[in-house]
């Protein structure tokens, strides 16, 4: 369902992403698993048609994803890692537009809604504008959101950032349930890896935009002889904090704070 | 369709409920209506030409659909920092008629925003010279509104931040507007400035608007419609380019 081979993406002299190939099976949980700036969020816009790739080939249901974006666009959905909700409408004018842009057919599209916002716990807050919402209602939202063009392949870029343990819980019943039912497609990234471990049937792992293994959480502790997911994914990525993600003024800032202090 | 609709729908929704927006966009030309229609009026008078604010109306108008029109690329910014274009980037509709959706809701909202402007200086003293004509206005205004909202949504697409759309607003837009003879009658400026003048596409729709709402204009209608018809394409086609390639 999807296929990456030799994937590789670069900004300006910098390889974010670094020769990476694997497939995923249709109806398969994926997850992407790597520490901060490993590049997992670069490899979902390349597959979601918002970044071009340097080079490599990409195939989502069989189209190929450079050549033919908005072949490729009628059958995905995606949850961003950062917000992309309109802030001035509200959930219910936010899940109707796209509904629209995906042509769920009208008469479906206000019982989707419904059900949707009704699972996430927003239907009684649909007529209020997003700017009113709390981080976590909006994460909400934006998972609707996702689901509501019933795409065959689902990307989830950290989906449960900043969602309590119950609304967690919640979402990855439902998506598990979902993918089952309609034999959907999932590649999710996350920091939580007991998410990983609990609904994945597969999981990358990726560093310094290089993929460094692939299998399921079994074949992963026996690559690396350990007995949790934790320990193999410590044992393969290292235990020192990146700095990839530093911003530059942050850095220089930091660095006038030490040679004031001497 | 449907996408245009809702894509326009949602520009009309976000304009409604932002109501500094609409007083602020209303407040500015009418201070320069009295200021410079007072200010100048007598000026204009003494020199015998007539009736200054008559002819400054259509100028505020067309400065008013200029300006709410630029303001649109200002939306695609604020829709980029804040993530909502990423959600338009990737949905299975082509981009050409994602920008026209938001071009022609935008457009709409200065088209309405240079209307208000024309009701105000009719209760200032303002009166066109033939109502009926006064009507062919609304299509110049269209035209115009929708030429600017899919210039600006070419510079929105690749500018990052609003400092960069400031400059572009204040070193471009700005002298064509003020070169475009909206304020003052271009019949006897210096040949380079008449020049400019005459290849700035704001001049012309300045001249249609006055020959709807006065009866005079300085290059004729037919050239006027020409010139008018050939900013458009040309503007939306760059509107369309710019914003086909953005990646997010
Ligand atoms: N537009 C860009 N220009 C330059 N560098 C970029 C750009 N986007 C991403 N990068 C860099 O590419 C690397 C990978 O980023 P990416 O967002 O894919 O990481 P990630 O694995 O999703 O990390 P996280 O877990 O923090 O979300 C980082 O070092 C980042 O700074
Ligand atoms: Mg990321």
């Amino acid at each position: 369902m999807i296929e990456v081979k030799d994937l590789t993406k670069k900004f300006a002299d910098f390889t974010a992403v670094d020769n990476i190939s694997f497939s995923v099976k249709r109806g398969e949980l994926f997850a992407l698993l790597g520490p901060n700036g490993a590049g997992k969020s670069t490899t979902i816009k390349m597959l979601t048609t918002l970044l071009r790739p340097t080079s490599g080939k990409l195939k989502l249901n069989d189209i190929d994803v450079v050549k033919d974006p908005n072949g490729v666009r009628r059958s995905f959905g995606i949850v961003f890692q950062d917000p992309t909700l309109d802030n001035e409408m509200t959930a219910y004018e936010n899940m109707e537009l796209h509904g629209v842009m995906y042509g769920v057919p009208k008469a479906e599209m206000g019982t989707r809604i419904e059900q949707l916002l009704k699972l996430v716990e927003l239907w009684e807050r649909r007529s209020s504008l997003v700017k009113t919402y709390s981080g976590g209602m909006k994460r909400r939202l934006e998972i609707a959101r996702g689901l509501l063009h019933h795409p065959k392949v689902l990307f989830l870029d950290e989906p449960t950032l900043g969602l309590d343990t119950q609304t967690r819980r919640l979402l990855w019943n439902y998506v598990d349930s979902l993918a089952k039912e309609k034999d959907m497609t999932v590649l999710f990234t996350t920091h939580y890896l007991e998410e990983a471990e609990d609904n994945a049937n597969r999981i990358a792992i990726i560093d310094h935009g290089k993929l460094i293994a692939i299998g399921s959480v079994k074949e992963l502790k026996q690559m690396t002889s350990t007995d949790s997911l934790e320990q193999a994914y410590l044992e393969l990525t290292g235990s020192e904090i990146r700095e990839e993600e530093v911003d530059p003024h942050e850095a220089w800032r930091a660095v006038r704070r030490a040679r004031n202090m001497r | 369709m449907r996408a245009i609709y809702i894509l326009w729908l949602r520009q009309i929704k976000r304009y409604i409920r932002s109501r500094s927006r609409i007083v602020g966009a209303v407040g500015q030309p009418l201070l320069f209506l009295l200021a410079l229609g007072y200010g100048l009026g007598s000026i204009y008078k003494a020199a015998g030409r007539g009736d200054y604010l008559q002819f400054l109306v259509p100028g505020i108008m067309a400065q008013t659909v200029l300006f709410s029109s630029m303001f649109y690329g200002a939306m695609i910014i604020f829709d980029k920092q804040f993530g909502f274009l990423k959600e338009t980037l990737v949905v299975p509709v082509s981009r050409f008629k994602i920008m026209l959706g938001g071009a022609l809701g935008g457009a709409t909202t200065s088209v309405i925003q240079g209307s208000l402007v024309f009701f105000i200086s009719l209760a200032i003293g303002f009166r066109p010279h033939n109502w009926l004509m006064a009507i062919v206005a609304l299509a110049f205004m269209s035209v115009l509104a929708l030429a600017i909202t899919g210039f600006s949504s070419g510079i929105g697409s690749f500018v990052e931040d609003m400092q960069g759309f400031q400059a572009i607003n204040q070193f471009l837009v700005f002298p064509l507007y003020f070169l475009s003879g909206a304020l003052y009658p271009l019949n006897h400026v210096p040949t380079w400035l008449r020049i400019i003048a005459e290849i700035n596409p704001i001049s012309y729709t300045v001249d249609a608007l006055r020959w709807s709402l006065l009866g005079t204009t300085k290059f004729g209608l037919g050239p006027d419609m020409l010139a008018m018809a050939i900013t458009l394409v040309v503007m939306l086609s760059f509107g369309a380019i710019r914003f086909r390639y953005i990646e997010a």
